[in-house]
């Protein structure tokens, strides 16, 4: 063995293309070595990623659940109260009355009476027929009387009950309920939104944390290799490649299956909502996970493996000190 | 090339290793350490491998001062070592090949080069035709031999040796030792751990001894 040192140099810094060549070899290495260790262990690496899939596919789901919901509701435009539609033989006298009475009844929050012409005006000045509106003798709209259950009547039953009372009395021709039960869905999906916000940060953790563990034991497994990588000369960054990939294959793998498992819930699921869809004339398709939100979906998932094996890798490699 | 200045370690719960340690080893000099066991013989091949920091004094390994050289550095420090373990540490899951390549890897060379020096250095050790072998599959003194491979593969300044011999018949000792002589004499520097008198004689070259923790002679 003669030593060459000049010969070395040269041969260090001007093979320029050759050392950029083996860094991208030692990536690819990192990533196809450590689909293969996934590989090769199967069953371990498939309940670590059944978990972690199941975890994303609450979140995933549930979101798609509320992203369906809002379709429906979005397409129901409505308020709360029941309209009770006089008819046309009662007097304005006699209508006020009967609108006093009503709102005297401990049931009731609000009643507002609305006269023959009063609805006139409004329907001029909201429909734009005004004009043509003129060329009638008689007003053919009705006077209405707008009443405003208590809050206290949350549900619809209740709700239906009174108006079926109201819808007795003699004066009335027809009741017409203005479901309450819409604007507090409405609110209930805000409420929604922020519960699929929340679950996600939380199920987000529950990933890290799986991904972590996994990296972990994985770390503690192979702590020969990295304690000889080490002394060898290996970097801190050459140490954690292989493992951030094996969070990434993770991660990834788990947003594949979650995603399958998302999908196949919805088609199981589009029977009836197909059925509910029909109950408000057809008004909505049912949603899938799009493109977009599939890129998302893995992006994310891909994201908190690398992160999760990052998270382990930053302390536990420095506690693995050759001895 | 290495030079202990006053260097000594206390250890929190074992106390003093190594006590005001100096000596100096030459580019391509060759130098046995050797003492009792826990006379400090592997606290002193820590120190320079960078496993530990020393409590006091200086260690300068060409001429870089060990104290000032940061976490991040540490890697690069290695690479100029070759490290020769008495158990060998060798990775049992990858052939002889991929053994002996990993310094050349951590290191980023590039497949034909990794190739060409890591062919070269088993053909040194005399193990060429055991490539694609595991290390399971070899013999105790083969094993050991491809640890010297895999320390002499990236050309390094200096070569410590923790009982290279210690699980080796007196043949095979032999025959390692005449290794490291062929390294010293293209002027890589050698320090060998080792308690074998018998061997320390044979071989007539300097000799550091260590007793609880202080240099005797050199």
């Amino acid at each position: 063995m003669k030593h060459k040192p000049r010969l070395q140099k040269n041969r260090s810094s001007s093979n320029f293309s050759e050392k950029s060549q083996a860094y991208l070899h030692i990536h690819a290495h990192a990533l196809f070595s450590s689909l293969g260790r996934l590989v090769r262990n199967p069953f371990t690496s498939a309940m670590t990623i059944m978990v972690m899939a199941i975890t994303i596919s609450l979140a995933s789901g549930f979101y798609l659940f509320v992203v369906n919901l809002q379709q429906l509701t979005g397409n129901v435009e409505s308020t709360n109260q029941i309209s009770l539609f006089l008819k046309s033989t009662v007097s304005e006298k006699a209508a006020k009355k009967l609108a006093y009475k009503i709102s005297a009844k401990n049931k009731i929050e609000t009643v507002k009476f609305i006269s023959k012409d009063q609805a006139l005006e409004e329907f001029k000045a909201y429909s734009g027929f005004g004009d043509a509106l003129n060329v009638l003798d008689i007003n053919p709209l009705p006077a209405v009387i707008q009443v405003l259950p208590k809050n206290t009547l949350d549900d619809i039953q209740s709700i239906e009950s009174l108006m079926a009372e109201l819808s007795q009395l003699y004066q009335v021709d027809f009741a017409q309920l203005d479901m309450q039960w819409i604007k507090r869905l409405q609110s209930m999906m805000q409420l929604m939104q922020r519960g699929v916000f929340l679950l996600t940060l939380l199920l987000s953790f529950a990933v890290l944390f799986i991904t972590g563990n996994t990296i972990r034991l994985e770390l503690q497994n192979r702590r020969d290799e990295v304690l000889i990588a080490k002394l060898v000369g290996a970097t801190h960054s050459f140490i954690q490649r292989p493992f951030l990939y094996t969070g990434f294959w993770l991660g990834i793998l788990s947003g594949l299956v979650a995603w399958t498992i998302v999908t196949i819930m919805m088609i199981i699921l589009q029977g009836p909502i197909e059925r509910l869809s029909g109950l408000y004339d057809g008004a909505f398709d049912v949603s899938y996970l799009g493109f977009i939100e599939t890129v998302i979906l893995m992006g994310i998932a891909a994201f908190l493996g690398v992160l999760g094996a990052w998270g382990v890798l930053h302390y536990q490699l420095k506690q693995i000190k050759p001895e | 090339m290495l030079k202990f200045d006053h260097v000594s370690k206390r250890y929190a719960d074992a106390g003093d290793a190594l006590l005001d340690v100096s000596f100096d080893l030459k580019q391509g000099e060759i130098a046995f350490l050797t003492g009792h066991s826990g006379a400090g013989k592997s606290t002193l091949l820590k120190l320079i491998a960078m496993m530990e920091l020393c409590s006091r004094g200086h260690i300068l390994l060409d001429g870089q001062n060990l104290n000032k050289v940061s976490e991040k550095q540490i890697p690069f420090i290695r690479r100029k070592l070759g490290i020769i373990f008495q158990d060998n540490k060798l990775l049992q899951d990858r052939t002889i090949f991929d053994n002996v390549a990993l310094p050349l890897i951590v290191s980023g060379y590039g497949y034909r080069e990794i190739r060409r020096r890591v062919r070269a250095a088993l053909d040194k050790v005399g193990l060429l035709n055991k490539e694609k072998k595991y290390p399971l599959a070899l013999s105790g003194g083969e094993q050991q031999r491809v640890g010297i491979a895999r320390a002499v593969v990236n050309k390094p300044r200096l070569i410590l040796a923790d009982e290279p011999t210690g699980n080796l018949d007196p043949e095979l000792s032999t025959e390692v030792m005449q290794l490291f002589e062929q390294f010293q004499k293209v002027g890589v520097t050698v320090l060998i751990a080792s308690h074998d008198v018998h061997l320390l004689s044979q071989m007539g070259h300097r000799v550091l001894t260590l007793d609880h923790g202080q240099l005797k002679a050199s």
